[in-house]
């Protein structure tokens, strides 16, 4: 029987960008535009996105070996220029692990904007799973590895 | 409620450097001396000393001194998994927004017409 357990956390991520906030929420809102930036690991994935109060946004994918990351989200709360909310769930394969509620906030800050990012956590007893482990170990050296190259 | 400003930062902080890493990677197969972690690392021993330092701070090494010989291992309840998902999210988001900074950057000039 599966031990149950469930830990919370909260990332928070500031940063300001040279660039107006509705340039930045366009870059949030517009598919095109979102594609430039916000990529997977993985390369290109089934993904989708439905961007109003309600729409959906999807992105199925996974390293070749490994399980299939499902990530499925749910617009909330949406404020041209401003603000978006929206919650989502992360599946590995049909596990579970985590349910969030992320936050983005664009406040003008001159000629550009100052963006908050929150997300808050609840990660769900499928780390006890060994494989998940070390999924997730991997996962995290490759991410940090991958933040420290120039990137282009 | 796991803080991530005050437990997954000093991890994220003690492994965001290629040194560190391949020290974590190294104990993580089998414990070490100070000057077995710094042979196969083209640097002085006091500069491994400090990297060591930054690792047991986070929590991810402990190191226990027998006579004169400091052996170094992991601490393997310091990297729990969820925190460890929690700071890949981080660094994924991280990485995103370099990205989108990148791509701003590369926009035509905004208009000057305030709306």
């Amino acid at each position: 029987m599966t031990k149950r357990s469930v830990t919370h956390g909260t990332v928070t991520i500031e940063r300001r960008f040279d660039a107006s906030p509705k340039r930045v929420f366009a870059a949030f809102a517009d598919p095109k535009a979102k594609a430039r930036w916000f990529v997977s690991p993985w390369g290109p994935d089934q993904s989708g996105m439905d961007f109003c109060v309600g729409g959906k946004e999807f992105n199925y994918g996974g390293p070749p070996s490994g399980p299939v990351h499902r990530f499925d989200a749910l617009y909330q709360d949406i404020i041209p220029d401003q603000r978006i909310v929206y919650t989502y769930d992360m599946h590995l394969d049909d596990v579970r692990i985590s349910v969030s509620l992320t936050t983005i906030e664009l406040i003008p800050d001159g000629a550009g904007t100052r963006l908050k990012f929150t997300e808050q956590g609840a990660f769900l007893d499928a780390f006890d799973n060994p494989a998940v482990r070390e999924e997730g170990t991997k996962g995290l050296m490759d991410a940090l590895e991958a933040s420290l190259k120039p990137d282009q | 409620m796991l803080n991530q400003s005050s437990s997954v930062d000093p991890l994220f902080h003690a492994l965001a450097d290629p040194t560190r890493r391949s020290m974590v990677e190294r104990l993580s197969r089998a414990p070490a001396s100070v000057s077995e972690l710094a042979g196969p690392l083209s640097m002085s021993l006091s500069a491994v000393v400090q990297h060591l330092a930054i690792l047991e701070a986070s929590g991810l090494v402990r190191s226990e001194k027998i006579g004169r010989v400091r052996t170094c291992s992991i601490e393997p309840t310091a990297l729990g998994l969820a925190e460890q998902w929690i700071a890949q999210r981080r660094a994924d988001w991280e990485r995103r927004f370099d990205r989108l900074d990148a791509y701003l950057a590369s926009l035509p000039p905004e208009s000057d017409t305030q709306e």
